[in-house]
């Protein structure tokens, strides 16, 4: 049984700290409180000024909404003015170091903001005539040729929204290539330290999920899974670089133990960032792999999406893979294949997994990216990347406890645990320093192999100076951590808000605003 | 290279640190056969912004945009005109460039502006609750499915015959891996929907009936009748809304019985962008909550008592339940639901009313219009902004004639249903407030010279 917190992080209630004299607006200077809209709008205020509808007979049936439906208005500098104050109150990649493991917060340049708000790419409609969508079509292929040509592999399916929405895309082609030849198998091999999303898309996918365990060194024992290997293993999941930071060294002698057994091999490529030009996982036997481009190819995280997942496929699955796709002639043509062609062009395809042709404002983010550094520059993204993470390594590992760190480099990301804090002192307590220090704490408690695990992952877009600032900060949390400071304890004291208390939130949850009854009842 | 800050010599410092002589002493876990010597060929090296910028530009002209032609197009997608400050504000860096709200204390703009959306939602649809967003349309359609399926501990649906094609080929493909039965038709092109063939396979066996909310040829009907019967039999009623702005004009499902509304946000706030990225909608009663998908964001306090937001009931979320979960889904579409949060308060109940009565008075003007050109029938008895037409020969040929004409004239039943003879001559219309009639008279004349 673990020790982890399984819920990644823990509320708890801190004492009070004195934080300067109360205001009557509860404001402190330039740390603005913000009211719901549904306490300052009302529903007869518009920020948008219509035309008057022309006079008709509505069609509507006997369906018009008379009913109020309660939506509040706010005019145009209201609204600005709301959301700009609510902004203040996030935390983001343009203000600071973001070192959040797994999820490669790195600068998203502007450029790429830019040309997808292109009137050609912004404002076309996805059913248009392939022949008006030309130009939009040659972006999502363009992009293809560059992900298939990164990673060594035969095919890509552009569609998938997001990666856990990739790694469903993958095990379906897994599941369709396997049912192809009359072979259909029940289980999905992953790591301990996988991602929740990998058992969770097995499972969702009709899978019976295993897990294979680690060897001390944080890799996959490749003994044990060779020895699970057998006709029910429909393929293994695995994470490379995996979530504890190491290169999977084994990779290709998995990869041909599990095509031995007669499975297949999925990555989960959300570390694609540490590898970028300088390792293509074709070369290692690789199936199926998402590549989340808003962690390698900087398309913006935008508080917890859109994301999106392409999925290259290798030449055994690329025939299964899902509608629609774009097809480039040798006249330099393009054209869609989608329900009607499939037959003809796909006729393996498992189906369609999203309405349209997936994330295209992604596409064009990702793609001014990726030709923005060109195949060189890539290569350096994976060093510098690389090399960030190791300095920041080398740099904590004497005071804090770096539990593989003996074991080599790391690759993108460096991997700490909790051991030697004081007493009652833990990860937890480590964040929210940090974020009072101004920075966004590291990933906590994931991997789950790791007790009270911290995965800081820099990113190449970070200056020497931000990282030795950074790692000075945390050198002083760790030591007021080590040494129990109360202070540390009741942390953050300098945020818009101290610990939340998220057992109350779980416990009687309140989803949506309601009118206060109070206030109802005295009125 | 502009987005890389470290230089020569802070890497041969920084390398000094770590005790490695060059980087490639980093990658040694990397076996040698794996490792490429160099970058990768036959792809280019990097390229200025001017370059980059020139490239996307002269792509993007090959595309015939929206608000340069007289502009037809919906089926599940729709052109409105979207304020300025609604992209001003999805810019700004500490809303674009956050992550999901994980740390509550330094994430609270995001997680109060989930919550209004949540709200917003709820109250739109006429649900208790709503979640912080999913891909799209289509996956929360499906997602409510397997929702169902989890509650009712059944597994099969009936799916309305105007439930989006893509929707229902979405769920096919998911339900060949769950082993869920999906009871599916096609639509006729007819002012009635196949609510008698829905009400008639609804059993004990049922787990749910799923139907579009204007449907796909833009028929509007009352679910009350459904929902009482799927109730009777322990299923639930899923309600599917492609077109939000339609619910300032008609009741909403929730109000007619639907347990789970799930619907695309993309109409409001977030423009056509070629099909994605858009915002998936999902709303449900209350008590259905701990079945959900999604990231949900609820109201607690901090140390000190104030309000203050944070995700919640993430025990439903892969992270936590690992297999168990209710979804592998691990993101929203934050900064759409964002821009469609935005979009909503700009508007507010007033101005949604005023947008949806604006769309429905063009719709029906153009439709009296069109319909008037010999040969051209109009389908509908009901409709919000988006109505079927039927033509006197093929529409895809139409459309393509049309575009050449320089109209986006709509979206043929062809390319929906390919191979389905009987819709063939189909031809969806939508008609939003950035239609002029100078747009219609335009299409018209287009039409009628292609038809003749």
């Amino acid at each position: 049984m673990s020790t982890i917190n399984q819920s990644g992080w823990k509320p708890e209630m801190g004492s009070a700290g004195e934080t300067g004299p109360a205001t009557y607006t509860g404001n402190k200077a330039l740390m603005l409180e913000e009211a719901l809209i549904f306490e300052i709008g009302t529903t007869g205020t518009t920020g948008v000024d219509l035309a008057d509808a022309p006079k008709v007979t509505p069609r509507l049936g006997n369906l018009a909404r008379h009913r109020d439906i309660g939506l509040p208005g706010l005019s145009e500098p209201e609204t600005v003015r709301h959301y700009t104050r609510l902004s203040r109150q996030n935390y983001a990649i343009d203000l600071g170091f973001f070192p959040l493991g797994s999820c490669t917060m790195k600068h998203n340049p502007r450029l790429n903001e830019k040309v997808a708000r292109m009137e050609g790419f912004a404002d076309v409609h996805p059913l248009q005539h392939v022949e008006t969508v030309q130009g939009a079509l040659a972006v999502i292929n363009e992009l293809a040729v560059w992900l298939i040509k990164l990673t060594g592999m035969h095919g890509v399916a552009m569609t998938p929204k997001a990666g856990a929405h990739g790694e469903l895309c993958g095990i379906l082609a897994i599941k369709a290539a396997l049912e192809a030849r009359g072979d259909p198998r029940s289980v999905i091999l992953v790591p301990e330290s996988a991602h929740g999303t990998n058992p969770a898309t097995a499972a969702f996918a009709g899978y019976a999920v295993e897990n294979i365990p680690a060897t001390s060194e944080g890799r996959v024992d490749l003994a044990a899974l060779k020895a699970r290997l057998g006709p029910d293993v429909a393929g293994v999941m695995i994470t490379n670089p995996n979530t504890c930071g190491l290169f999977e060294r084994d990779m290709k002698a998995i990869s041909d133990a599990v095509h031995a057994a007669g499975g297949y091999v999925y990555c989960d490529g959300a570390n694609f960032n540490a590898i970028v030009g300088r390792v293509r996982p074709g070369d290692l036997g690789i199936d199926a792999m998402h590549i989340n481009l808003h962690k390698t190819f900087s398309t913006p995280h935008g508080g917890g999406g859109p994301g999106s997942g392409p999925v290259v496929l290798s030449e055994a699955l690329s025939p299964y893979g899902p509608i629609p796709f774009t097809e480039c002639h040798a006249d330099g043509h393009y054209t869609l294949v989608e329900e009607e062609t499939a037959n003809e062009r796909h006729p393996h395809s498992f189906g369609r997994m999203t309405a349209f042709h997936g994330q295209m404002g992604m596409f064009t983010r990702a793609l001014s990216y990726i030709m923005s550094h060109g195949a060189d520059g890539l290569r350096q993204v994976a060093e510098d990347a690389v090399l960030n993470a190791n300095y920041i390594l080398r740099s904590l590992e004497d005071v804090l406890d770096a539990p593989f760190a003996h074991s080599g480099p790391c690759m993108h990301e460096a991997l700490f645990s909790d051991n030697g804090l004081a007493e009652g002192f833990s990860t937890l307590d480590i964040a929210k320093g940090l974020i009072d220090e101004g920075y966004h704490p590291m990933t906590v408690y994931f991997p789950l192999v790791v007790h009270g695990a911290m995965l800081t992952e820099p990113t190449e877009t970070e200056s020497k100076a931000t990282l030795d600032q950074f790692i000075g900060a945390m050198r002083s949390v760790v030591q007021r951590a080590k040494a129990g400071d109360p202070m540390l304890k009741s942390a953050p004291h300098h945020a818009p808000r101290r610990r939340l208390d998220e057992t109350q939130a779980a416990r009687k949850p309140v989803l949506v605003w309601r009118e206060p009854e109070q206030a109802v009842a005295a009125g | 290279m502009r987005y890389l800050p470290l230089t020569p010599s802070d890497r041969q410092a920084m390398l000094g640190v770590i005790g490695a002589k060059t980087i490639d002493d980093l990658f040694t876990d990397v076996p040698a056969e794996a490792q490429l010597d160099g970058p990768i060929h036959g792809l280019p090296n990097h390229a200025s912004e001017m370059a980059v910028e020139r490239h996307f530009s002269n792509l993007a002209r090959q595309n015939m945009t929206a608000s340069h032609t007289p502009f037809f197009l919906g089926a599940g997608a729709y052109k409105h005109h979207v304020p300025a400050s609604v992209d001003h504000i999805i810019q700004r860096g500490e809303f674009l460039t956050a992550y999901t709200p994980y740390q509550p204390e330094i994430a609270q703009g995001t997680l109060q502006m989930l919550f209004e959306f949540q709200t917003q939602v709820a109250r739109l649809f006429g649900c208790d609750v709503a979640n912080a967003s999913m891909y799209d349309g289509s996956t929360a359609c499906w997602e409510a499915i397997g929702m169902a399926g989890r509650i009712t501990k059944r597994t099969k649906a009936v799916l309305s015959s105007g439930l989006h094609p893509h929707y229902v080929s979405v769920a096919k493909t998911m339900a060949q891996y769950t082993g869920d039965t999906l009871d599916t038709a096609l639509p006729e092109l007819s002012p009635a929907t196949d609510s008698a063939r829905l009400l008639d396979a609804i059993d004990d066996e049922t787990s749910c009936v799923v139907v579009q909310y204007p449907d796909i040829l833009g028929r509007i009907e009352d679910l009350s009748a459904i929902a009482a019967k799927a109730h009777e039999h322990g299923a639930l009623l899923i309600a599917v809304v492609t077109e939000p702005v339609a619910l300032g004009a008609i009741k909403a499902p929730g109000d007619m019985g639907a347990d789970i509304v799930v619907g695309e946000g993309q109409s409001l706030g977030v423009g056509l962008q070629f099909g994605g990225p858009y915002v998936g909608l999902f709303a449900c009663k209350e008590k259905f909550v701990r079945q959900m998908p999604g990231r949900l964001c609820g109201e607690t306090v901090d140390a000190e008592g104030k309000r203050g937001f944070v995700l919640t009931l993430s025990t439903r979320e892969q992270h936590i339940r690992r297999e168990k979960a209710t979804s592998n889904i691990c993101t929203n579409s934050g900064l759409c639901a964002l821009a469609f949060s935005i979009h909503l308060t700009l508007l507010g109940e007033k101005g949604l009313r005023g947008l949806a009565e604006l769309n429905h008075s063009l719709a029906v003007q153009a439709a009296d219009r069109l319909s008037q050109i010999a040969g051209v029938e109009l389908v509908n008895d009901t409709f919000f902004n988006e109505f079927t037409l039927k033509l006197p020969k093929e529409a895809r040929p139409v459309v393509r004639a049309l575009a050449d004409r320089k109209v986006l004239g709509g979206v043929s039943l062809g390319r929906l249903y390919p191979d389905v003879d009987a819709l063939a001559n189909g031809l969806l219309v939508a008609v939003t407030e950035v239609v002029t009639m100078e747009d219609v008279e335009t299409f018209a004349t287009a039409l009628q010279e292609v038809l003749a």
